[in-house]
């Protein structure tokens, strides 16, 4: 079953085309990467399907409803959930309510107060920061940082995660951790939709790759038929990297 | 982890019994107390009132509202104009309802601002509301300022008891309550609270409007104290200043923090002024610098932290 589907989206920022008529569909239980150079447009494309940004044209259809125009917080509520691309925690809040505010308001918003708090100490057993909830958000390392998003993004209770760089910055052991928790999140039923530019990772883990270049999506495919694209070999994993500019 | 989730929804530093049994006993406080210290009292609730409900969205939201003079003083035009014609209770519900309906369309318009341009909106907001008061009573209704009915000060005190009640039991239940955390939550990163579920504007709009209900509802009742008033008066734009200097003064993180620091600084200018008259600002100037640089946490961090030194030394 398509979950998220993508029509001929379009988003300018002035003179720019931040997303160039971009259509794709992402079905039930994949786990799909999206790369391309910075600036290619890949947050944006996360902030369109978020809601913290309103598409110029095209539609964004999530299971049975329209959601492009929607507000971040009635897409949360339909089953979306996002992390950071710089992390954006509730910084002065304990780890513990970080989580358990999302599990109060976000998809399974009608759950007790309790149900919400046993949620909350579940997922952190998941993403493995246990025994940390009364550690204030901000002094967590970048790698519990990250984890912590993905628990708060997972207490809204998605059925499609959007994880935008989860792993930038992270050491190779913590890389490798961090694909270990993709997998244990695609194993709880949840899709996943995720921005990444270590490439070990993503090609190994991702079922279907997305590239996109300035806007525009240039190929999509198995790992190895994308890794093996030529203008994704010119464009992204070539010798310059002029592309950055 | 039950006793440590306890802590953080800990609302202060005293036990729960003792905030109505403080009611309770100054219930009886007109029967024995001279007609001075009830007046007196009646200003530290009227500070308590506009701090308390000002913290109440300005302190988790780090949205720093400068509009507090003019709900307050819309509460106290409302008793000028309605004062003659309907029951006293009426006047000060409507008092605290029409700050309430003006704050839902100045939050529909002006919380889309962030930072210092909602604190300049709020303050341009309250100034516009205080001249074009004052410019219809030039040109339309033809005298400035207005007759206030008189009520005894025990009444006042008595109906100020119960808003400062109502009231401090709004913002604790407030914070207590998932909107209350979700307001926390806002005020680390608004973009954050968005993609968790939290419909941000309408938890700002809602709780920044029940805020202004109190001042409203207190303009109403302290109005009735000052027989007469006139825009410059009821819209002081110091009613709008205090209520910040005193959440900082006490400590604008808890509930005990802002009532000690409303009670404490109107309790510190009254001395000022009487003891003091020609160095009273200086004095209050140089006290509220001395605080600000040197307890940023207010006297309530201050508190706190003796209170952790204490434990340190004693062994439990």
């Amino acid at each position: 079953m398509v979950l998220l589907e993508i029509k001929a989206l379009h988003k300018f920022f002035g003179g720019l085309t931040a997303t160039d008529n971009v259509s794709f569909g992402i079905r039930e239980g994949e786990i799909v990467g999206l790369i391309g150079p910075n600036g290619a447009g890949k947050t944006t494309l996360f902030n369109l399907i978020s809601g913290a940004l309103n598409p110029d044209k095209g539609t964004i259809r999530f299971k049975d409803d329209v959601i492009s125009g929607l507000k971040p917080y009635q897409i949360c509520r339909l089953g979306i959930a996002r992390t950071f691309q710089l992390v954006n925690l509730f910084e002065h809040m304990t780890v513990f309510e970080n989580v358990f505010m999302a599990a109060q308001f976000g998809g399974l918003r009608k759950t007790g107060r309790a149900d919400a708090k046993n949620q909350s100490l579940s997922l952190l057993e998941f993403v493995d920061l246990c025994g940390m909830e009364n550690v204030a958000a901000g002094d967590l390392t970048i790698a519990n940082q990250k984890r912590l998003e993905i628990a708060r993004a997972l207490a809204t209770g998605p059925q499609l995660l959007l994880l935008d760089e989860v792993m930038a910055g992270l050491n190779p052991t913590e890389v490798d951790q961090a694909v270990d928790l993709v997998k244990k999140i695609r194993d709880k039923n949840i899709t996943i939709f995720m921005i990444e530019h270590v490439m070990k990772a993503i090609m190994g883990i991702s079922d279907r790759i997305i590239a996109l270049h300035f806007g525009k999506k240039i190929t999509e495919g198995l790992p190895q038929e994308v890794a093996a694209h030529k203008t994704v070999l010119e464009v992204y994993l070539g010798l310059d990297s002029d592309a950055d500019a | 982890m039950t006793a440590s989730l306890r802590e953080l929804y800990r609302g202060g530093l005293l036990p729960h019994w003792s905030m109505p049994a403080a009611f309770l006993l100054m219930a009886f406080f007109p029967l024995f107390l001279p007609h001075y210290t009830i007046i007196s009292l009646n200003d530290i609730f009227l500070y308590i009132v506009l701090t308390v409900s000002w913290a109440l969205f300005s302190g988790p939201t780090h949205y720093i509202s400068l509009a507090s003079a003019a709900f307050f003083g819309i509460g106290i035009y409302t008793a000028a104009i309605l004062g003659d014609h309907v029951p006293f209770g009426l006047v000060i519900l409507a008092g605290g309802m029409i700050s309430f309906a003006m704050a839902l369309l100045v939050g529909l318009s002006s919380l889309r601002l962030r930072g210092m341009y909602f604190t300049v909106f709020t303050f341009g907001l309250s100034e516009l509301i205080h001249h074009t008061v004052q410019w219809w009573e030039v040109n339309i209704s033809g005298t400035v300022g207005r007759l206030v009915i008189s009520l005894h000060y025990q009444t006042v005190f008595y109906t100020l008891l119960i808003i400062v009640f109502v009231n401090l039991l709004t913002a604790r239940l407030i914070r207590q309550s998932k909107y209350g955390f979700a307001l926390r939550g806002i005020g680390e990163s608004e973009a954050a609270a968005d993609h968790i579920g939290i419909n941000v504007n309408r938890v700002k709009i809602v709780i920044f409007a029940l805020s202004t209900f109190f001042m409203g509802a207190t303009g109403a009742t302290v109005a009735t104290q000052w027989t007469y008033i006139d825009p410059s008066i009821a819209f002081n734009p110091m009613y709008s200043f205090m209520p910040v200097l005193m959440a900082i003064f006490g400590g604008i993180s808890t509930i005990y923090g802002q009532l000690l620091g409303a009670a404490l600084l109107t309790l510190l200018a009254d001395m000022l002024l009487t003891k003091f008259p020609y160095y009273y600002n200086l004095l209050y100037g140089i006290i509220l610098v001395f605080v600000v640089v040197f307890l940023p946490q207010g006297l309530a961090g201050l508190i706190t932290v003796l209170k952790r030194r204490m434990e340190r030394r004693s062994p439990a």
